[in-house]
């Protein structure tokens, strides 16, 4: 009896542990289902992954300086650095959102915000690299950032921080009431995919904290949850927690568009960056922008309406069909669920329980549609499957609840291993989630892996939600801090990724294309080296007549045109990075030389048989020298 | 049905001139590291890619062992479509004006035409796999000790080091093929016609 008993529950667990490696194993050679771009938090980066195999594939770099890619360290990507206050190497990303055609994300473009320093960031998904980021004026903390539209009309960016609107030097003790919130609305060219901050929306001095666009019926409207309505400065954690309520702020962007065709905006004088990276100058600028279009939601009726949620909501969610806002309120047990319906119909009757600063303040009673009782601690996220179930994460409790959208009943409930914060569906942000995985992101991960001294790694979790129970598969390591995440059918990307760059529609200002054209150009102590690669060599590979004290700008253009055979290559001493050199590209480092001596350059990435041949000399005469310069490849 | 034996030899002087469409040979190289195959089409007028840089990267490869680039164009690219453009003429005024005895010797000529030109192929073939540079980065010899070579086949396939190559003729050469085929067909039936 024990003994079948035990060979009973034996059999059972393997059978269980053994599904669940099935379900995240892919094969050698094979490909995952799915995209998951997950943000790298205070690394400034997106990270790729596979699921279901949790699988990393690459690190975007985006806001961070990145010298694996030279990003922010070759001539041609400094720019995309380049701000208000000059040069930031760091940023927090936030939260992804992938572009969007009829209500379904498509594929083209990953958006994500840096919450520091005020930009959004475009990832053009041809080539997996950030190609456009716009410095959002008149914000601090831009957290409730960056989400996409249904048609990618717009990426939305809110502040989280109230600031003085123009900046200005007054006193913190006087925020109440001179402290402004803006929502930045960037819209995105539907050929192109080319930025441009369209308008703000000013609001009152509130904490702006997360968003979601409605869709189906709702579109046309954004929603951002709110916290501090007590317009607090100060010990923060006491005095913003005073409200029973705050608000989901509900803002029609349609209406906003009719005030800005009939003009009723202010112009005011702004000073942020727009950078722009070309594939086909291989080069990024930047340029500064000086005034930006403002609509006060206080004086433009319909514009604005806020929407009474209990307990400082932090995630600010929209279910698939667009009718259920859902505020999670994370100093509550319970969820707010908003309809969007009852919202339209409040507005229309003009049933207002109040107003700040001018906005109408809808009465909680109107616009509830239901609550999800007692489901958790500190709700802070929800997505949705495509079968009418929410998913919300606790960060308390520690856990994801899987709730009944239209019934409000607890479904299902599975731990987190620790305290989650977002959690991700792929298409979460969608009319059309793919309800087969959620991905967990947790705060802590404590004793989850092998210790790594004091600081551990961060890490999601995979669970499949395909059944009525959800079942955990699987812990991966995430880079930097997960925060939000978005996923999408991995055949929506592939088609449109790109293998090499033309050489033939190369047109950065110093390329060059074939041998013939070689060569080193001296201007005054700036020296100019056009080289090329190919395996397994440099052209040049000797170079004479460079003198210390000089500038010497290596611009190399990789003459590979096959799949993945990029070249690298470094110089000893150079006080910057190694340039990473995709097929047909060119880019550029600075080297300074400061002594007399042969000084060698490499290649850095292992491109051939011959790789380790791949090498160079240059010689550094005195500063004196009247040796000129001279080159040459292969010459004895 | 009765098949005019002139209609026939019309179609055969024309079936070659498919040549300027289509290629006449494609020669393919596997590796592990070439999920997509490396391939060049021959056209009787000049090499192709089968994928875009896939004759650079053929040249990339071959370098290591001292093998010449793949020229942008070699003489037959002139004699070969004239040869075509000519035989076509005496085909279709054979059609036009001659007995059915001259379909089968235009036949035969397109016959000893065709053969020289796979010789005059194997031979740069040849060429192009055995005259290495003496610099070679990597060489290689035979079990006996001689220098191994690297032609490619002229028809079918053969490992060469971490390839296989693959040689195999395109719908250019099986239009050439038919046309041939064609006038013996027709050297048949305008015997029949006769008789």
């Amino acid at each position: 009896m024990v003994m079948s008993c035990n060979t009973g529950a034996d059999k059972s667990n393997g059978a269980l542990s053994s599904s669940a490696a099935e379900k995240v194993y892919v094969a050698p050679g094979e490909h995952d289902e799915f995209y998951a771009f997950i943000s790298g938090g205070f690394s400034g980066q997106l990270s790729v992954y596979g699921l279901p195999s949790g699988r990393l594939f690459k690190v975007i770099p985006v806001f961070s300086q990145d010298a694996e890619k030279a990003w922010g360290y070759n001539e041609e990507t400094k720019p995309m650095l380049n701000t208000s206050y000059g040069f930031v190497p760091w940023d927090d990303s936030h939260h992804p959102d992938i572009s969007q055609t009829n209500g379904e994300v498509d594929g083209r473009y990953v958006f994500i915000n840096g919450n520091n320093t005020p930009r959004i960031a475009k990832i053009d998904l041809s080539v997996f690299e950030t190609t456009e980021i716009i410095e959002i004026p008149n914000s601090a903390g831009n957290h409730s950032s960056a989400f996409v539209t249904e048609n990618t009309e717009y990426v939305v960016a809110g502040t989280r921080f109230s600031v003085p609107i123009p900046q200005r030097d007054i006193s913190i003790k006087d925020y109440k009431g001179n402290f402004k919130g803006t929502l930045s609305f960037i819209s995105v060219d539907p050929e192109d995919g080319g930025m441009d901050l369209s308008f703000q929306v000013l609001m009152p001095g509130f904490d702006y904290d997360l968003a979601h666009p409605g869709r189906g019926a709702s579109h046309g409207w954004m929603f951002f949850s709110t916290y501090n309505s007590e317009e607090a400065s100060t010990l923060m954690e006491v005095n913003a927690s005073q409200n029973d309520k705050d608000f989901i702020a509900a803002i029609n962007w349609k209406k906003a568009e009719e005030y800005i065709a009939s003009g009723q905006f202010e112009t005011m004088p702004a000073n942020y960056a727009h950078n722009v990276y070309s594939d086909e100058t291989h080069t990024a600028t930047s340029t500064m922008k000086k005034e930006v279009r403002v609509l006060d939601a206080s004086k433009l009726p319909g514009l604005a309406y806020l929407l009474p949620t209990p307990k400082s909501p932090h995630g600010c969610d929209v279910d698939p069909t667009g009718e259920y806002i859902v505020g999670n309120g994370k100093l509550s047990a319970d969820l707010t669920v908003h309809s969007f319906t009852k919202m339209i119909a409040a507005i229309e009757n003009e049933n207002f329980e109040g107003e700040a600063y001018g906005i109408p303040i809808l009465k909680f009673e109107d616009v509830l549609a239901g609550t999800v009782n007692q489901a958790g601690l500190g709700p802070l996220h929800t997505e949705f499957d495509a079968d009418g179930n929410g998913y919300t994460t606790f960060f308390i409790s520690s856990e994801v609840v899987k709730w009944k959208v239209g019934t409000w009943e607890v479904l299902d409930r599975a731990p987190c291993y620790y305290s989650v914060g977002h959690l991700m569906i792929p298409g979460g942000n969608s009319r059309k989630p793919y309800g087969k995985y959620v991905v967990a992101m947790n705060k802590i991960t404590k004793d989850r892996y092998l210790p790594t001294g004091p600081e551990v790694t961060q890490s999601a979790q995979l669970y499949d939600i395909s059944g009525d129970k959800m079942e955990l598969l699987l812990d991966f390591p995430t880079v930097g801090e997960p925060h939000y995440a978005a996923g999408i059918a991995a055949d929506k990307v592939i088609g449109r990724s790109r293998k090499i760059f033309e050489l033939s529609e190369n047109k950065h200002e110093y390329a060059t294309t074939s041998d013939a054209d070689v060569k080193v150009e001296r201007n005054g102590k700036e020296v100019h080296v056009y080289m090329t690669t190919i395996r397994s060599h440099f052209n040049p590979d000797n170079i004479e007549g460079i003198k210390v004290g000089d500038k010497v700008y290596f611009h190399v253009t990789n003459l590979e045109q096959d799949y993945d055979v990029p070249h690298g290559i470094s110089m000893i001493g150079a006080n910057t990075s190694e340039l990473l050199i995709m097929p047909g590209q060119t880019e550029t480092f600075v080297w300074e030389p400061k002594q007399v001596g042969v000084w060698p350059f490499y290649c850095t990435d292992f491109c051939s048989a011959l790789h380790q041949e791949m090498q160079g000399y240059v010689r550094v005469s005195p500063a004196n020298s009247s040796l000129d310069l001279s080159w040459s490849l292969g010459e004895d | 049905m009765k098949i005019k034996s002139n209609y026939l030899m019309w179609a055969a002087a024309l079936l070659p001139l498919l040549l300027f469409v289509f290629p006449l040979w494609k020669i393919t190289l596997e590796a592990p590291q070439y999920p997509t195959p490396l391939g060049m089409y021959i056209h009787i007028n000049d090499f192709t890619d089968a994928n875009p840089h896939d004759i650079k990267n053929i040249n990339l490869m071959n370098h290591y062992v001292g093998m010449k680039y793949i020229p942008d164009a070699i003489p037959e690219f002139k004699v070969f479509p004239a040869g075509i453009i000519i035989t076509t003429i005496i085909g279709l005024l054979i059609a036009f004006k001659a007995n059915y005895k001259w379909y089968l010797y235009w036949g035969i000529l397109m016959i000893l035409l065709s053969t020289a030109g796979l010789y005059d192929f194997y031979l740069w073939e040849h060429d192009y796999g055995h005259d290495l540079d003496p610099k070679a980065i990597m060489k290689f010899t035979n079990p006996d000790g001689s220098v191994m070579g690297f032609q490619p086949p002229l028809f079918g396939s053969k490992d060469i080091l971490n390839f296989t190559a693959h040689s195999y003729p395109q719908p250019g050469a099986y239009a050439l093929g038919l046309g041939i085929a064609l006038a013996f067909v027709a050297f048949f039936f305008g015997k029949k016609e006769k008789s």
